[in-house]
């Protein structure tokens, strides 16, 4: 079978968009019948990588790959980057903002929840150039 | 139990999707407000209490597919979080008693 490849735009500062391309992504998985942990763990880490783009970083773009073994994905924005990512990924570490927390968001369980859904996490970040995450979900 | 059967023995109000009420199954319940948390802990079919009532509120329920979200003490459902509950048939209600009180009721059933 050939990979499916899909592509989202996340658009930045705007919350309400925020769970589109992870809302898509879960039917998606869904349609293809995968199974329904795989499809809620990908979907979760979508999420949080999203509202991540949106509150850090002005938005960005999702890259995905689908093969029956293994759920690839690419997170890609061009925001501030990531200064210490030993620390960004600790639980509770958040710089986000009042009027973010008020939302429900800026508890610090983004990044965590994504390494804990995902088979494999990769950082690759430059400040002042922007953040890219790799995530890898396997099906066993 | 059904969705339909708790908002009756609790009193709630439908604030979106009572239609599918009848036929939406139960099991546990969460609570929470900060949606990170939620969305790493809230298991299939729990009822969620919350106060967030905005439209990340709803992307987390879908997302989860928990059975419904309750709005506790009143905490008001934005127009545009009701508009996209009622698209991705997320079942939103409310009471005026506290997420505790709630979750109190909810344990004797
Ligand atoms: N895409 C990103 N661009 C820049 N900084 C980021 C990005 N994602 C996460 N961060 C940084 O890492 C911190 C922790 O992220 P996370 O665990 O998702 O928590 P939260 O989003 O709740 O703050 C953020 O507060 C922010 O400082
Ligand atoms: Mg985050």
């Amino acid at each position: 079978m050939e990979p499916i490849k899909l592509h989202y735009v996340v658009s930045g500062n705007d919350f309400t968009c925020a769970g589109e391309a992870s809302g898509k992504i879960k039917r998606e998985l869904k349609g293809l019948g995968f199974p329904n942990d795989i499809v809620r763990n990908v979907a979760i880490a979508v999420y949080e990588g999203e509202i991540n783009m949106v509150i850090h970083a002005g938005g960005g773009v999702i890259d995905v790959e689908i093969t029956p073994e293994c759920i690839s994905l690419d997170l890609i924005d061009e925001g501030p980057g990531i200064p210490d990512v030993s620390l960004a990924m600790k639980e509770g570490f958040s710089t986000a903002p009042e009027n973010v927390r008020q939302l429900g968001f800026g508890a610090g369980m983004g990044l965590p929840n994504i390494k804990k859904y995902t088979d494999e996490m990769i950082i690759d970040t430059e400040v002042g150039v922007g953040t890219t995450i790799h995530l890898k979900v396997y099906i066993k | 139990m059904t969705v339909k059967e708790l908002a009756k023995k609790l009193d709630l109000t439908y604030l979106s999707c009572e239609d599918k009420a009848a036929k939406r199954e139960i099991n546990g319940c969460y609570c929470g407000d900060l949606l990170s948390w939620v969305m790493s802990k809230a298991k299939e079919d729990n009822i969620w209490l919350t106060v967030m009532g905005n439209i990340n509120s709803i992307g987390v329920a879908v997302l989860t597919d928990v059975a419904c979200i309750i709005l506790t003490e009143n905490a008001p459902l934005d127009d545009n979080a009701k508009e996209k509950a009622t698209e991705n048939d997320v079942i939103v209600l409310t009471t005026s008693k506290t997420s505790y009180q709630v979750a109190a009721e909810i344990s004797k059933l």
